[in-house]
């Protein structure tokens, strides 16, 4: 049967099993949301601006695994969408973004609403398309979805001319995809993986730093059957947080600028470090000169080639699907007779332990203004830390990245790569709507939160009952922080004035709100929000936070991983 | 260290794009690009000319492989392999020059392809450097206008890029 451009748009998503769509109209795409009217097959979730369409799809992919679909129209749709799709590209989530576009004889012309969609976002697409002939409509969406999942995940837009929308073929599904010029490759070199084994059996001071490759690749439990094997310590960089359980001793908490002490310092003096699906990142690493004077060999997995000795150089490379090559180094770890060395393993522990007495996340307790770190805590326990958390970027980031413990993959949900305030609200819905009977807290700031602030009327139309937990201190906290530490604490616009009455303002979106301003009223808010009687509803919590508090430990930019600001020391 | 970088890529508009696009976004130096469809209209075929560390031209290669478009990259400096640039270079031709002219160009095995009462155009064929060294030779004045394509390369004997 012949259907047209629009309809097979519609029956290509009912193919590939999409349940949601993040969108919102616009003259180029009507056609296209005409047959999403007739169809049944998922639905459409109508965002109050594009950027929040990409977002959401963004967290619905990071928190179910599934790949994340946006619609938006063309010119201002499409660039609306630009700091949605970067995001999801520098954090390698798997996204189709399908873009209107004006009619193919008007291309070029300078047309109403148009934008060279396809060269906007080429630098910050994995691979991107304009469909100029509708026969050609339905293979490249099957491609478009198995380039964004596959290998190194990434988002793909899809560029549909109004035209081809309405001009009609027979709509035929490609069952699969054969790409000459795509072809990741997933199975590890067995040479290098039974090097890698060896280098690990011959580790005295052996440090695993897995990333947000492990998440993607759905590695954790491999990660942690390899720790636990070895009895190595275990670190998760900001994007591989619940790669291996938070609460476990062999945790040593997140690694770089912000990192714990001991995490640092096991990554500095380490002999053998293990990679996986991590990037030798500057927020990770810190000055990579300073990284490399220390003597170590490193064993690096990662499904992209062009990830492995980008920054650091590594002895013993293995590009592939980080799970498939993990199985087969636990298998060959398993066969082997020779174990690590015990006493050495048990000196390196007893110099890991002494690290970590430091107790460098300490803050001051008996303060009567609320500590940041205290409300993530307890939120930690008032969801029993088994909540999904969102964030937005900056202090209250760091916060929840450092006092939330995450259990299990896929609960912290935040942009680590672009670090895009704003990210924090629409990541939320994304993610209530993966898991609709989950606990969703979304972490954020009063500066962050106003990004994105127009979502709290979409949470209301699809009843996303989101907890936002606002660490309000009247500063872009971050960039505060900063300008104390390297601008002579010159805060040049960096106080937000003119706030609004939060607890109104999400009133008026037809939301519970609550303002919170003594540390001792800080747990029972938590508990009232997350109680029965709130489960169905938005609970906007404002927190009236410590204006001067900073993130701590921190390595200034530049600098070594070693060389940590510790907040004893000021 | 100067790297020629051979590549087959879909013959897809938008292809040259990706690669410049890549080469500017990520700081890569590049000295010459030239591309044409190969006997399979289905490829297109690259010669890029770069310039780079060790390090930074492993991680270029391994970038244009990463491109979804790209079939195939292969550094033709690895081995041995055959360099070759077209240049087009007008020259004043006039008076006592014009013999002269015409005696530089036979040395250098190029062809005089126009002949107008005061210039000549002439065609040379050869490495980067020897269409260097012709025009070195000739005095600047004389020099009215040159194009050169940038440098094409394949590899010797059965060193083949092909899909």
């Amino acid at each position: 049967m012949e259907l047209t451009g629009a309809e097979i748009v519609v029956n290509c998503l009912a193919e590939e099993g999409v349940e949601f769509v993040f969108g919102y109209p616009g003259g180029a795409v009507l056609n296209i949301y005409d047959a999403i009217f007739k169809q049944n097959k998922f639905k459409h979730v109508l965002v109050r601006h594009e950027q929040a369409a990409v977002h959401a799809a963004d967290a619905f992919s990071r928190a179910s695994g599934k790949v994340g679909v946006a619609l938006v129209t063309s010119g201002p749709g499409v660039t609306n969408a630009v700091t949605g799709i970067a995001t999801a590209y520098m954090d390698s989530i798997p996204v189709v973004i399908i873009s209107g576009q004006v009619p193919t004889p008007a291309i070029g012309l300078d047309a109403f609403q148009e934008v060279d969609a396809v060269g906007v976002t080429r630098p910050c697409v994995k691979h991107n398309f304009l469909v100029k002939d509708v026969k050609d409509l339905a293979a490249t969406i099957k491609k478009a979805f198995h380039i964004a999942a596959t290998g190194r995940p990434g988002p793909v837009l899809v560029d549909v001319p109004k035209d081809v929308t309405a001009h009609r073929t027979e709509f035929i599904y490609p069952d699969s995809v054969a790409m000459r010029s795509y072809n990741p490759v997933l199975k590890g070199h067995a040479g290098q993986v039974k090097k890698a084994a060896q280098m690990l059996l011959e580790a005295r001071r052996p440090m695993i730093y897995t990333g947000g490759g492990v998440i993607l690749g759905n590695a954790s439990e491999q990660v942690t059957e390899l720790a636990k094997l070895l009895h190595f310590p275990c670190t998760n960089t900001l994007m591989g947080l619940g790669g291996y359980p938070a609460t476990d001793r062999q945790f040593l908490g997140m690694p770089g600028m912000h990192g714990t002490y001991e995490a640092n310092m096991a990554m500095q003096h380490s002999d053998v470090l293990l990679a996986v699906g991590a990037r030798f990142d500057d927020r990770v690493i810190g000055n990579p000169a300073h990284f490399a004077r220390e003597q170590r060999r490193i064993i690096h997995i990662d499904v992209d080639p062009s990830s492995i000795s980008k920054r650091v150089k590594v002895d013993v490379p293995i590009v592939g699907d980080v799970k498939q090559v993990l199985e087969e180094l636990l298998k060959l770890l398993k066969a082997s007779k020779e174990k690590p060395d015990e006493s050495a393993l048990n000196t390196w522990w007893t110099q890991i332990e002494l690290w970590r007495s430091r107790n460098c996340l300490k803050y001051n307790r008996e303060s009567d203004i609320i500590k940041p770190q205290y409300v993530v805590e307890k939120l930690w326990e008032a969801t029993k830390g088994d909540a999904f958390v969102t964030s937005d970027v900056g202090q209250h980031q760091m916060w929840a990245a450092q006092f939330y413990k995450f259990d299990k993959p896929r609960r912290w949900i935040n942009s680590g790569g672009l670090g895009t305030m704003g990210v924090g609200l629409p990541y939320a819905m994304g993610v209530q709507l993966a898991h609709p009977d989950a606990q969703v807290a979304c972490v954020t700031g009063e500066s962050s939160i106003q990004m994105c602030i127009q979502e709290l009327s979409t949470c209301k139309q699809y009843r996303l009952p989101v907890k936002i937990v606002n660490l309000n201190n009247r500063y872009m906290g971050m960039v505060r922080q900063w300008q104390e530490f390297f601008y002579g604490s010159r805060y040049a616009e960096s106080y937000m004035d003119s706030l609004p009455d939060f607890v109104k303002l999400a009133e008026s979106y037809g939301h519970v709100g609550m303002k919170i301003e003594k540390p001792s009223d800080v747990e029972p808010a938590l508990k009232e929000a997350f109680s029965p009687a709130l489960k169905e509803r938005l609970v906007f919590m404002d927190f009236i936070t410590d204006q001067t508090e900073n993130v701590y430990p921190m390595v200034e930019g530049g600098k070594g991983l070693s060389e940590m600001i510790l907040a004893e020391e000021l | 260290m100067r790297h020629i970088i051979s590549l087959l890529m879909e013959n897809e508009s938008g292809g040259l794009s990706r690669v410049a696009g890549l080469f500017s976004a990520r700081g890569y130096n590049i000295e010459s690009l030239t591309v044409a469809p190969t006997e399979d209209a289905t490829l297109s075929r690259m010669t890029i000319v770069t310039k780079g560390s060790e390090d930074v031209i492993e991680q270029i290669i391994k970038q244009l492989n990463k491109l979804v478009d790209v079939v195939k990259v292969l550094d033709l400096t690895e081995g041995s392999h055959i360099e070759r640039e077209l240049m087009l270079v007008k020259v004043r031709a006039s008076g006592k020059d014009r013999e002269e002219m015409k005696r530089m160009a036979d040395i250098f095995r190029g062809r005089i392809i126009d002949v107008a009462d005061l210039t000549y155009t002439i065609e040379l064929t050869g490495t980067g450097s020897k269409l260097d060294a012709f025009l070195e030779a000739l005095d600047d004045s004389a020099i009215l206008e040159t194009v050169r394509t940038g440098a094409s390369g394949i590899g010797r004997g059965d060193r083949i890029l092909k899909v």
